[in-house]
């Protein structure tokens, strides 16, 4: 179930037109917010039509914004080293941190695309000159010699293997496997699980905060609260979407 | 071309935390007030709990304006300035008390009277070398109304600690008398803090809840709290927060009397052959407006601030309105507020929801409420710890050297503890000195082509040292609540941009050190009022914001 409200995150930033005639149509049948989001996927009509039935998970379609397929398959290899699968659960590659910086990469790290590109890059030479194949065909073990290398500034003759990328690679991994689903990554809410974070709720009695980590999950977007989506207000009602009233 | 508008009593250039709550007495004196603001309009529609949009895509710095007019910074004349990637100042109806911890203190008494209390007690020779400290104009008690207005205006919560004199369980035994209690008791407390305030009384100090412009409880037609755990650098999606955006301007707006013009950027204070001021000119889109006034009230940012006087030339000020004296951009301060203390405990702290004003403060080590004798700094710093923690931030804790930053131990690492470290806030007396000041940086401009303001500025030994000696007490701190492990960050340098920024404009008896007399209005210029910590020549143990509101409301009511 998760999985496809992950996927429809994605679709509804993604299509915002798109996603606002359904929302109101889904309204029309008493759908609205987390209920949304754990729809399934497909066309207008389906999505009314199969809205009220649970669906089988729905295989993921979507296209790099900005990566290359070579990119993306040495960047996931390389995130899956930094936040691996392991006995503790699983990592960057299963959270899709990788699907997070492309996004980010057409939008709001743009200024990071072209250090991306030469890192990369530099990453599939080194790799194919020194070990005769591509990063992410390596053995882990391989991966991993080469990325403690990287930040030890040990790699002569690749300028840009260096502890610098290797921290910008390291921070947008870590921002994508525990950013909020909205963004890409994160899913299955894999990366709070791994943490103990309970999820974003709009409040927290004392009896929750005590709870810690043995808090129920609330397993929710952001934006899958009314309030912060991008309907507009209902004439009449408050722009604070009644929330205000509640405390 | 210019089209100049119809005359009005007052221009308020910025509706943010002090703007927005000088319009309220403005208004109250029957004033015709006109309020620019750079930025539009935000809804609790716009805070989501988003990790990703507070605080790392940074959506108070994406505001048009001031991303465009990020301040140069260097430590000193032998470096190069360069401007960083970050700036601490916002544009919106509201400004950064939109946003902020909405920490929101009193000084002590002893920072207004810092230079005089000191020599009496230790000696003149305890104010630093190359400090240009003085005493403020006035004392605490002359701007205690002031305090008290802002205070149940906006809606503060917090205990008490001394009601005209008499001493209050559970507040601040520091703190300087005030005449009635909060409009509401403190934020609630959590496990977490709890612990802390038991260790701290093992210890024999004194914790107490501090004050927050947020409601404890429903204040007017605000609902208390949600402590959902998104606060810091978010806005309030229920309106908890009492930022001005939700309290002294729609009071203010009710009285018909006050104008808000959103989107304008104001380009230059005017003046008349007599040097008084007579408006300003701005920015609206394309076009170009006069707004004609018989007072300004100049009230962004503390950089904005200095460097809207230093653009601001004309015949009577060759080097910028009120500038005559060269004291426009002096006595410069960020308030030392880093060099945290980081803990790790042996078991989870359930620190997931709260916020940064949630905590627990200790005041025995700040301003002059310990013996200085046998130190070597004068002031002190006020601990505070608190509840607060997002998983992207949870993620980047310290590894306390017990495992490399990446891979399968790094992982159990953050899987075991992500929910058993705090860092300590820590904020410290810091004073101006020769050699730190603001002015327009020679070379880079925004994209209108005016200069950026440039920070020359470092910490210097006073400061240094009371983050040694409360680095020290924190740690104290830590360990006897159970901390295992304690790492300590660097004692300071460059001061750079900081949300805590003084001087500039400052208040002050003697026109030649100063730009502002005693009540806020300039000295060159008498009608025009200055807002916001530019006025402000000492920056204390605690958050600005509250004393600069309540200064702006008592240089408002003179007008």
């Amino acid at each position: 179930m998760s999985d496809d409200k992950k996927t429809r995150a994605d679709e509804v930033e993604g299509r915002a037109a798109q996603s606002l005639s359904r929302r109101n149509l889904l309204k029309g049948v008493g759908l609205t917010g987390a209920a949304l989001m754990t729809a399934g996927s497909g066309s207008l009509s389906a999505q009314s039509a199969g809205a009220m039935v649970s669906p089988a998970r729905i295989p993921v379609r979507e296209a790099f914004e900005t990566l290359t397929a070579l990119e993306s398959a040495n960047l996931d290899a390389f995130a899956s080293r930094i936040i691996p699968s392991d006995e503790n659960g699983p990592g960057a590659h299963e959270a899709r941190a990788v699907h997070y910086i492309d996004r980010a990469l057409a939008g709001a790290m743009t200024s990071s695309r072209e250090q991306y590109g030469v890192g990369l890059a530099s990453l599939e030479d080194y790799s194919m000159q020194s070990k005769g194949t591509s990063f992410h065909l390596l053995p882990e073990s391989e991966q991993d010699a080469i990325i403690e290398a990287m930040t030890q500034n040990a790699i002569a003759g690749y300028a840009t293997l260096n502890s610098g990328f290797f921290n910008m690679v390291r921070t947008h991994t870590i921002d994508g496997t525990f950013s909020d689903p909205y963004y890409g990554g994160n899913r299955d809410f894999i990366g709070w699980d791994l943490l103990g974070y309970p999820g974003v709720r709009a409040i927290s009695s004392p009896e929750e905060v005590s709870q810690g980590s043995s808090l129920a999950p609330s397993r929710q977007s952001a934006y899958d609260m009314p309030i912060h989506t991008k309907d507009p207000v209902e004439p009449g009602s408050s722009s604070t979407g009644g929330a205000a009233h509640g405390h | 071309m210019a089209t100049e508008l119809p005359k009005t009593d007052v221009v308020v250039i910025g509706l943010g935390a002090v703007g927005g709550v000088a319009v309220l007495p403005l208004v109250s004196g029957g004033l015709n007030v006109i309020g620019l603001e750079a930025g539009g309009w935000f809804s609790t529609r716009d805070f989501a709990p988003d990790e990703v949009r507070n605080n790392l895509r940074d959506w108070p710095q994406q505001v048009a304006k001031a991303k465009n007019e990020i301040p140069t910074s260097r430590a000193n004349i032998n470096f190069e300035a360069a401007q960083g990637g970050g700036h601490p100042m916002m544009n919106g109806v509201g400004g950064t008390s939109l946003h902020y911890w909405a920490q929101s203190w009193r000084l002590n008494p002893w920072d207004f009277k810092t230079v005089s209390e000191t020599t009496r007690r230790y000696g003149a020779n305890r104010i630093p070398v190359d400090s240009t400290v003085e005493d403020w104009p006035f004392s605490y008690q002359e701007l205690e109304p002031y305090y008290d207005r802002v205070e149940y205006a906006l809606g503060v919560s917090g205990n008490a600690g001394n009601v005209n004199g008499s001493k209050q369980a559970n507040g601040n035994p520091f703190e300087g008398p005030r005449a009635r209690a909060y409009p509401m008791p403190g934020l609630r407390s959590s496990g977490y803090t709890d612990m802390m305030s038991d260790a701290a009384r093992q210890l024999g100090w004194t914790p107490f809840q501090g004050p927050a412009a947020i409601n404890s409880e429903v204040y007017g037609n605000r609902p208390g709290c949600f402590y959902h755990g998104y606060c810091d650098r978010g806005g309030c999606h229920v309106s908890a927060k009492s930022s001005t955006a939700v309290t002294t301007i729609p009071e203010a707006m009710k009285s018909g009397l006050l104008k808000v013009v959103t989107h304008a950027r104001v380009l230059k204070i005017l003046n008349d052959a007599d040097g008084r001021v007579t408006g300003v000119e701005y920015l609206v889109g394309n076009q170009v407006l006069i707004q004609p006034a018989d007072a300004v009230m100049l009230a962004s940012h503390t950089y904005e601030n200095s460097r809207l006087l230093l653009l601001s030339t004309s015949r009577q000020f060759p080097d910028g309105l009120a500038n005559n004296s060269g004291q426009v951009g002096q006595h410069y301060l960020s308030h030392h507020q880093g060099a945290p203390v980081i803990a790790l405990f042996p078991k989870n702290l359930n620190n997931w929801y709260g916020l940064p004003a949630q905590g627990v403060a200790i005041d025995e080590w700040a301003d002059d409420n310990f013996d200085h004798g046998d130190l070597d700094f004068i002031g002190g710093g006020n601990l505070w710890t608190y509840t607060d923690r997002k998983p992207i931030s949870a993620a980047k804790m310290s590894t306390f050297d017990r495992v490399p930053n990446w891979g399968s131990k790094w992982k159990a690492f953050i899987r075991e503890n992500a929910d058993r470290t705090n860092v300590s806030y820590i904020q410290k007396t810091t004073l101006p000195y020769r050699g730190n000041y603001l002015d327009l940086d020679p070379q880079v401009k925004d994209k209108l082509g005016f200069p950026v303001i440039r920070i020359t500025a470092e910490h210097r030994d006073n400061e240094k040292r009371i983050a040694a000696f409360t680095q020290d007490r924190m740690e104290e701190w830590y360990r006897a609540a159970g901390a295992v492990q304690i790492v300590r960050t660097g004692l300071g340098g460059a001061m750079g941009a900081s949300t805590h920024a003084y001087g500039g404009t400052r208040m002050g008896n003697d026109p030649t050190t100063n730009v502002t007399n005693a009540f806020g209005f300039a000295d060159e210029a008498p009608t025009l009022g200055i807002l916001g910590g530019s006025v402000m020549g000492t920056s204390g143990a605690r958050n600005p914001t509250l004393t600069a509101q309540a200064l702006a409301w008592r240089t408002a009511e003179h007008l």
